[in-house]
């Protein structure tokens, strides 16, 4: 799948195949150790923050999960 | 005012797998219509809880007299966040997803929380909710309330210059009175029209900046 940034597919790539293997062999099963994607990610958002910026796409200072809505029982 | 709709559906594989096929969705057979995928906010709380806000694109298909009535958005992609909360712990998953452009046309909510199957601990439930509105509503609205305004001041006008006309005729000469009397109903007009003026801004405003209720 392409990123928003055309020049961050690769790493957008790079990032997705190693959170997805921590998602699925370490943080559904519990374990709390630490996050081993945090370079490839910081290096993916870097690319991707830029081009929403020169696209002016309007992410900024929109609460997470909405405003009313998102309210469930399970929200803490 | 809008549209609401929910519905209970199930996915047939046990939530571990299905919370990690979520973010393995893109691209599929079904999904020519998203061009770009993206993650923007990714954070682990500290009760264990991955928090993540995905970024997508899609086409903005809408049928040709929707082109017709709207130009401007035609050729602008939809821009949509997406954000998750996924709860390993208690096996749950809650969506939030909506657009962030186009938005003074419509706006689309949805909102999916995903659990196991209380009747099948290998399949997923998924409960999804969504709000569709518009604040050209509004806008209709405040155009009608307007039009009933005005309408209602040029009754007035209509009625105060018939008799008039009518007491003319009887030989009456337009006395002061009457004559005051249709100054007065133009100054009447002149205020109603202005009420109704300020109460259409005041509806469209509101239409604008509508916050939903929770239902």
């Amino acid at each position: 799948m392409n990123s928003v940034g055309e020049a961050c597919t690769e790493l957008k790539r790079e990032y997705d195949q190693c959170f997805n293997r921590w998602f699925a062999e370490k943080f559904l099963k519990g374990e709390s150790g630490g996050d081993p994607c945090g370079q490839l990610f910081k290096r993916y958002q870097l690319c991707v923050q830029k081009a929403i910026k020169e696209k002016d796409i309007p992410i900024e200072g929109l609460e997470f999960m909405g405003a009313s809505k998102a309210k469930t029982e399970n929200s803490s | 005012m809008g549209k609401y709709c929910a519905s209970l559906g199930v996915l047939k594989g046990p939530w571990d797998q299905v919370f990690a096929a979520f973010w393995q969705r893109y691209p599929n057979p079904y999904s020519k219509h998203v061009l770009t995928e993206d993650i923007v906010h990714r954070e682990v709380t500290a009760d264990h809880k991955l928090l993540s806000r995905r970024l997508l694109t899609k086409t903005n298909r809408m049928p040709r007299w929707a082109e017709r009535f709207f130009p401007a958005n035609v050729a602008h992609s939809v821009y949509i966040l997406e954000d998750s909360i996924v709860d390993p712990k208690n096996r749950t998953m809650t969506t939030f997803t909506w657009n962030i452009n186009h938005a003074r046309l419509m706006v689309v909510e949805e909102r999916c929380v995903y659990r196991v199957n209380p009747e099948n601990s290998n399949w997923t439930e998924v409960k999804r909710e969504a709000w569709v509105s518009s604040s050209l509503f509004g806008v209709s609205r405040a155009v009608q309330e307007f039009g009933l305004a005005r309408f209602k001041s040029n009754v007035t006008k209509s009625t105060k210059g018939f008799e008039y006309v009518l007491a003319k005729m009887q030989g009456e000469a337009p006395s002061k009175t009457l004559v005051e009397t249709a100054k007065e109903a133009t100054e009447k007009a002149k205020e109603t029209a202005l009420a109704a003026t300020e109460k259409a801004k005041d509806l469209a405003s509101k239409a604008a900046t509508k916050k939903k209720q929770y239902v």
